[in-house]
């Protein structure tokens, strides 16, 4: 199969997940829309290692994985305190820091 | 010889140091001590006379360099004199009639608790004035120049605690200050002319400019001589200032400081030749002086002021003789000399009488003194002769050669600057006439002294009772034997000078000399002179001699009341320079704050709007961040992807 399909997919679920980042309100879903767009870019990584016929697309996608790993531990653990504190998981309610 | 040059100024600025930082242990002698050193500086003055004399008259000049001041690249300033004819005559007059006022203001000044500061300020009046006269260059001139300025200030305001007195002091530094601005535009001109400001290089190549600049910096030279001399329009200090004690009036503000304007004009001959208009400026300011001096005499009844108005109208001669070139120099010093001679001796004079008469300074309550007080009589008397001109007294040479040359001066110019000078001589006799009745004959109008507590003006030092009667007594010896050598000096040095042309040939070395040819005969001007004085004289005692005087002043026709009043000037500085000087002012803060605030606050408010609108964007949304940072992610590609296909 042509590994440009690849890269369309890709960019439709960055573009999901953007969208998602933009428009959703729930912590969670905007968490979760910005690990979609995460591994858009892992799809796109891999799908130009297959069309340059290199691996270093490939390692960094591993990279970009650990990452995430990471980052969800201190993301979840973040919104569940938010969450504890105002009963609710509104990233708009989170509007403190403006003067 | 060369090496004495700096010991001139160096003993009176040695003795000011000392006075001044020595302490209350110098009161019992520091008088004495300010005397031997101003003494000192004559008697050194007398050895380099001598020795100038003794040479041919090309090569009498003298010079000597101390040091160098500013030592930079392309501006050399150099701490350097140059002792000439010219000098010499003026470090003679100097520190001759300086050391005879010290010896002065031993006796005036003998109950004054203060006396030790006061004649550390006349000694450093003398080191002042002899650097302005011994400098070699413009800016070392200037140095001495300030100085003067420094001690006539500190000297004028001596009793400061008369609000008189210290408002006097400020004026007359204020309004020298108007001048001293004149002259350093002029050094400041000399510089970008020349490229220096010694005396020899600048005067050398006057030819080398254009007749332009040389009229600019000979005009604000002028501007710099009406201050010091105390000539129209910068005139109104003079009066002011007869508030600082006798003995500074005689000497700083009648023999010495305010005829260094005079020294001036003529050390800056070559300028003045190279530029007529200027030439014609001086004269004309000369001519003005002479007249406006002449008829504030006439009419105030404070003896100092009348001698001081006395002063400004002799300064006036000097200046217009200044003027005329080459036929005038010599004559303004040899009027000069003689006036620094008598006019000290009648300020002196003056002094004494006020000794006598607890400090009273109208004349209309003097009267009938010349029994009371001999030698005061007969000193002033002579001086007063000397001042009128009378044949045979040092004024009559002076003063005739100079309304010679202002004749001489041809053509209309030459009549009307002839005329007045006529006239001035007219009006000085009558003046002097009047305070001479007034003060020495007619009947006793004397007064009880006032109450210090009403009248603040009496001078401190002496004991008044309030309602005691003067006793007018003759003064101790250290205060006549001065009034006595000075009035030798006013009988005599004019026949010495005059006769043979003795000054004149001295001079000529330095001033150049050319011979005027007046339209009229010589002998007719004399007798005109003569004549006009004798006119004078004669309308002064049928007024104040054969009628008995009133105590206090009649009021007067509309010009008496003006010339009372100094013909208005300080009523004129106060409507065009205060009230100008206000209006500006406002006008400027106007500006400010309209102009220039809003310029500033305007900015101030669009800056703040500005970021007013933008702090909305720190909304503490997060999502809002998202989009602009995907919105400027997204601007970032297509900008870079635009570049590529470009």
């Amino acid at each position: 199969m042509n590994p440009v399909n690849y890269l369309y997919l890709a960019a439709l679920l960055f573009t999901i997940g953007a969208a998602g980042v933009l428009i959703r309100r729930n912590a969670i879903v905007v968490f979760m829309c910005v690990e979609l767009m995460l591994n858009a870019c892992n799809l796109a990584f891999v799908a130009f290692s297959r069309m340059h016929g290199n691996l270093d697309g490939q390692i960094i996608a591993f990279f970009t994985m650990v990452v995430a790993a990471a980052e969800v531990v201190v993301g979840l653990a973040i919104i569940v305190s938010l969450f504890r504190s105002r009963h609710s998981a509104s990233v708009d309610d989170a509007s403190l820091m403006k003067l | 010889m060369d090496n004495l040059i700096a010991l001139l100024v160096a003993a009176p600025l040695l003795g000011a140091a000392v006075l001044l930082c020595g302490g209350r242990r110098l009161d019992k002698t520091g008088h004495w001590l300010g005397t031997l050193l101003a003494g000192l500086s004559f008697v050194i003055g007398a050895v380099l006379f001598a020795d100038m004399v003794g040479k041919g008259a090309e090569d009498r000049a003298l010079h000597q360099r101390l040091f160098s001041w500013v030592p930079v690249e392309g501006f050399q300033a150099d701490i350097a004199f140059q002792l000439d004819q010219l000098s010499m005559t003026f470090v003679l007059l100097i520190t001759g009639v300086g050391t005879l006022i010290h010896v002065y203001s031993i006796g005036y000044m003998e109950h004054d608790e203060r006396r030790r500061r006061f004649f550390g300020y006349l000694n450093l009046f003398l080191a002042a004035m002899l650097l302005l006269v011994l400098a070699d260059n413009y800016l070392l001139l200037y140095f001495g120049w300030e100085g003067v300025g420094l001690a006539s200030y500190l000297l004028i305001g001596f009793w400061q605690h008369k609000p008189s007195a210290a408002t006097a002091a400020k004026k007359a530094f204020l309004v020298n200050r108007v001048g001293d601005m004149g002259l350093s535009i002029a050094i400041m001109l000399m510089f970008t002319t020349f490229g220096t400001f010694a005396f020899g290089p600048v005067l050398s190549s006057t030819g080398e400019s254009s007749e332009g600049m040389m009229t600019a910096i000979g005009l604000m030279l002028l501007l710099a001589a009406c201050g010091k001399s105390a000539q129209v329009p910068l005139q109104s200090w003079l009066g002011d200032a007869m508030e600082g004690p006798t003995p500074v009036s005689a000497l700083i503000h009648a023999a010495t400081m305010v005829t260094a304007g005079v020294y001036l004009i003529v050390r800056s001959a070559d300028i003045f030749n190279a530029a007529p208009d200027a030439q014609l400026a001086v004269t004309v300011v000369g001519a003005v002086t002479l007249l406006f001096g002449a008829i504030v005499g006439c009419a105030k009844d404070d003896i100092k002021k009348a001698l001081a108005g006395s002063t400004m109208s002799q300064i006036g001669y000097m200046i217009l003789a200044a003027g005329l070139g080459p036929i005038g120099y010599a004559f303004a010093i040899m009027h000069l000399v003689t006036h620094g001679f008598f006019k000290a001796g009648l300020f002196l004079g003056a002094g004494s009488v006020m000794h006598g008469m607890n400090d009273e300074v109208d004349m209309r309550k003097y009267g009938g003194l010349r029994k009371y007080m001999p030698v005061t009589f007969v000193t002033f008397g002579l001086g007063y002769l000397a001042i009128i001109g009378f044949p045979g007294l040092s004024g009559f040479f002076s003063k005739d050669k100079i309304i010679e040359a202002a004749f001489a001066k041809g053509g209309t110019e030459g009549w009307i600057l002839g005329g007045v000078a006529l006239l001035g001589a007219a009006i000085t006799a009558y003046y002097m006439t009047r305070v001479m009745l007034l003060t020495f004959f007619g009947e006793k109008r004397w007064q009880p002294a006032p109450d210090p507590d009403k009248a603040p003006g009496v001078e401190p030092g002496i004991e008044v009772h309030p309602g005691e009667m003067p006793h007018p007594h003759e003064s101790p010896r250290s205060m006549t034997i001065p009034m006595i050598l000075l009035a030798v000096g006013s009988v005599g040095a004019g026949a010495f000078f005059g006769i043979g042309d003795r000054f004149v040939k001295w001079l000529e070395p330095v001033t150049k000399f050319e011979h005027g040819h007046p339209p009229i005969g010589a002998a007719a001007i004399t007798s005109a002179t003569v004549a006009v004085m004798v006119i004078g004289v004669t309308v002064a005692y049928l007024q104040y001699g054969r009628r008995p005087v009133p105590v206090v002043a009649p009021r007067g026709s509309l010009l008496t009341r003006a010339a009372r009043r100094d013909l208005l000037q300080d009523d004129f500085n106060h409507i065009v320079l205060v009230r100008g000087g206000e209006h500006l002012t406002r006008s400027l803060v106007y500006v400010d704050h309209t102009l220039v605030d809003g310029v500033v606050n305007g900015t101030a408010a669009s800056v703040g709007g500005l970021s007013g609108r933008l702090r909305k964007l720190q909304n503490g949304y997060a999502r809002s961040y998202a989009v602009s940072m995907f919105g400027g992610t997204a601007v970032l590609i297509a900008a870079t992807l635009l570049m590529r296909a470009v």
